[in-house]
């Protein structure tokens, strides 16, 4: 897990705390904030179902689809903002979308 | 060297989840596409706009961007591009850098377009060695919808409202990816999301790997802009490509290339009829309104037929 | 060494700019500071300069430019005027809380309504809420010795802040003076090398720069500009208290001219001094203890070191070379005033407003100020401000 050069900086955090200019140390500490507390609708991988074409990860704008030597991973339930493109874009109905799932 | 999205797929991830664009939004799928062809041992340093994009992949004290990132103010992204890159050239020059940086500034139709517009030429015609990609969701969508010179004709935006005194936007969209040809820069792309990215993924590496600027302009649609089913964006830029109202070409060298031609032609309704921005075209009466807009994507479409000649 | 020459203020800037060589240039013409960048692409041509020139397309890019240079790693330096500077305006305020340390030249032009090409202070005034320091120079002399401190000030780790240098529009950068130079290698010794601590391209730790400041964190970052600001005036000091022992010619934020003693004194920015300098020698020889301040740092401003130089005056004319159209006079008038007020010292003053568009400035208004603040000092009442040199 990639350490937050931030992460000591918060909305209570003295002046003096703030980094210079406001310049950001390090990339992608983003992670930290839980985008998939947007969600109202929740996806669900049916890994049975699903040939690994990659057509869903590289169109979720959320990058919520890992992958790991070319086959896609479960989704990252933190992020993922519950939008449908990669239900739609699935062309076997690996990915159902809609149904009444309980939050992750 | 065949497409392989599988290999494609390997590549580090850049941009990082956590930001704040909406669900669904067409931008960071164009971004994630041109991060991905940077090589996995080079750099990239990025330039943004103020921008849709801006404002939600950077909220102090977060990043989205796993490489070094820049934004200054909204109509300057290219010639604070420039900048970097001059800085890395007198780096390069003088022995204190070794790696490999790739420069790549993504603007909205807002800060490309339009307000953008001069610094973007600017840095074009100096022959800065960058990408400048424009991910064009087609209005200022970062204050609310209000139209671009790349808004349609017809469509509704906030500055463009239609009602009984008004159809919407009076003009036709501006043809930058032609502007950015008649800069005579070695690389010029129109895209967007089709299939396995293939047309997106090739030419952004085209683009960041060829020498010298290189302009992108990739249709990236908005929901709530555009008003279409969040979910659908696939198969609106389908729609977008195959009624030719975006074609998919290149101009290497000044060569035009184009990269499909849809063998069904749709018509452009069925662009148009998912997107509430045009809902008021299919009103009783407007039809000739729409019969307008199949004229010019019908014009527009041969004047390119030409341009790419046999090629 | 220093060597003598005879350099207009541009030629001047110019060899500082060749003596510094910084990494990359990015500047547009505009009168009057034109030459600045003409002689960076002559020097370029000639080999004499390894600066990477960006001939950009407007002064806005030419900022924006030198805010990507600085923020990737390198020395970024512009130059400009009037209209110009006018257009960097959004940008400043960028660079400068940013933390980028960037040096521009400044050849001081009067702001359009209507265009005119000639000297005020209109334009630098214009952004000094921006946040960048301000160094003004009285004749060539100046201009080329603040440039030369100007990046040991600005790269301080106490300020990271940018710095402009100016000078007066024609009036100095297009009058030949004689001149002393630094040799090279002095001057490189001197400006050193810039070594920032996070930078873009930096491949041991990336960063962003420019962030989306939400209102929980905005003032906060603001409170650390603001005390960047206040410690470079000591930084300011220090740098040109070494830059004195290196070349003899030693400078402060501000320069008291016969002011020891004196009743009556003026204030001022620029090339006026030199002239305010030789009415104070001539009414001085007619008995009238007269005095003048130069404000050489005008940002930050010296508020202190003023009120302690003025505290046993009888009469000030604070005079101002750009009016600040609030109907209450000019932004020296207000500023140096407000010093006065904190510092308990009821001094009567005036605000004049002078020189705007370039109007001459003479040892005749000089004589006409002295004489208007005599009258004040016994009793006569003042104005806020009034105009001095136009045709009423």
């Amino acid at each position: 897990m990639k350490k937050n050069l931030m992460e000591h900086i918060g909305e209570k955090s003295p002046y003096q705390d703030m980094t210079p200019g406001g310049i950001v140390y390090g990339g992608g500490n983003s992670t930290d904030v839980r985008t998939g507390d947007w969600r109202t609708v929740t996806p669900v991988f049916h890994p049975e179902k699903c040939t690994h074409c990659l057509l869903c990860f590289p169109v979720c704008p959320d990058s919520s689809i890992p992958t790991q030597d070319g086959k896609r991973l479960d989704f990252d339930y933190d992020h993922c903002k519950g939008c449908g493109i990669c239900a739609a874009v699935c062309p076997l109905g690996a990915i159902s979308f809609g149904e009444k799932e309980a939050e992750q | 060297m065949a497409y392989n999205l599988k290999e494609w797929s390997q590549r580090p991830e850049r941009f990082a989840p956590g930001h704040r664009m909406c669900a669904g939004c067409g931008s960071p799928i164009t971004v994630r596409a041109v991060l991905r062809a940077v090589c996995p041992g080079d750099r990239a340093v990025v330039t943004s706009a103020t921008s849709c994009l801006e404002v939600s992949s950077c909220i102090y004290p977060y990043t989205t961007w796993e490489d070094s990132f820049i934004h200054t103010a909204f109509e300057n992204a290219a010639a604070t591009c420039s900048g970097v890159e001059a800085a890395y050239q007198a780096m390069k020059k003088k022995g204190k850098l070794d790696q490999t940086y790739k420069f790549i500034t993504f603007g909205g139709d807002g800060g490309t377009y339009d307000i953008g517009f001069q610094s973007l030429s600017g840095a074009m015609e100096r022959g800065t060695d960058m990408v400048y990609v424009c991910y064009d969701n087609e209005a200022y969508m970062n204050t609310g919808i209000q139209r671009s010179s790349s808004t349609p004709k017809y469509a509704d935006t906030t500055t463009t409202a239609t009602g009984s005194r008004s159809d919407g936007k009076v003009q036709y969209k501006k043809d930058l990816t032609k502007i950015m040809a008649g800069h005579h820069i070695p690389y010029v792309a129109q895209t967007t999301f089709i299939g396995n990215l293939k047309d997106l993924h090739e030419k952004a590496e085209k683009a960041i790997y060829t020498p010298g600027p290189a302009f992108l302009n990739v249709l990236s649609p908005c929901p709530r802009g555009w008003r279409y089913e969040t979910a659908d964006i696939m198969k609106i830029c389908k729609a977008a490509v195959d009624s030719c109202v975006w074609p998919l070409f290149e101009v290497i060298d000044g060569k035009w290339i184009l990269n499909y031609q849809p063998r069904h032609k749709l018509p452009v309704e069925d662009y148009l009829r998912p997107q509430g921005r045009f809902r008021h075209l299919f009103l009783p009466g407007n039809e000739h309104l729409i019969a307008e807009l199949q004229a010019n994507v019908d014009a527009r479409w041969e004047e390119l037929l030409k341009l790419c000649g046999g090629n | 060494m220093s060597k003598r020459d005879r350099l207009s203020g541009n030629e001047a800037v110019a060899a500082a700019i060749r003596q510094i060589d910084p990494d990359v240039i990015a500047a547009f013409p505009i009168t009057p500071s034109t030459e600045i960048p003409q002689y960076v692409s002559q020097f370029k041509a000639e080999g004499r300069l390894s600066t990477e020139f960006v001939t950009v397309e407007s002064e806005h890019s030419a900022i924006s430019a030198c805010a990507g240079a600085q923020a990737a790693g390198v020395r970024a330096m512009t130059a400009t005027s009037s209209a110009g500077f006018a257009l960097m305006h959004e940008m400043l305020y960028v660079v400068a809380s940013d933390r980028l340390p960037v040096v521009m030249a400044v050849v001081n032009r009067a702001l359009t309504g209507p265009i005119n090409i000639n000297n005020d202070h209109s334009d630098s005034m214009g952004s000094r809420d921006s946040g960048w320091l301000q160094l003004y120079s009285e004749n060539a002399q100046e201009a080329y010795d603040n440039m030369l401190m100007a990046h040991r000030i600005a790269e301080s780790p106490e300020v990271m802040l940018p710095v402009m240098v100016c000078q007066d529009g024609f009036i100095t950068s297009h009058a030949v003076e004689n001149i002393l130079l630094e040799d090279d290698e002095a001057v490189k010794a001197f400006v050193g090398e810039y070594h920032p601590k996070d930078y873009l391209l930096n491949p041991a730790r990336p960063v962003a720069f420019g962030p989306y400041g939400i209102s929980a964190y905005y003032m906060e970052l603001k409170k650390q500009q603001t005390e960047a600001m206040e410690r470079s005036a000591a930084v300011i000091r220090e740098v040109s208290r070494q830059y004195g022992h290196m070349t003899g010619r030693y400078y402060d934020l501000i320069e008291e001219y016969r002011m020891e003693d004196a009743q009556l004194a003026v204030i001022c920015i620029g090339s006026s001094a030199g002239t305010g300098k030789a009415a104070v020698d001539e009414l001085r020889g007619q008995g009238i203890q007269a005095g003048l301040l130069k404000i050489r740092a005008f940002r930050p401003f010296p508020g202190r070191e003023i009120a302690a130089a003025l505290a046993r005056v009888k009469a000030v004319g604070i005079m101002d070379k750009a009016d600040g159209f609030s109907g209450s006079g000019g932004p020296l008038g207000a500023e140096v005033r407000a010093a006065l007020y904190q510092a308990k010292a009821s001094v009567p003053a005036v605000n004049f407003i002078y020189g705007l568009g370039g109007r001459d400035v003479r040892v005749d208004d000089f004589y006409n100020i002295f004489g208007q603040l005599g009258d004040m000092a016994d009793g006569a009442e003042a104005p806020m401000y009034r105009y001095i040199g136009v045709r009423e």
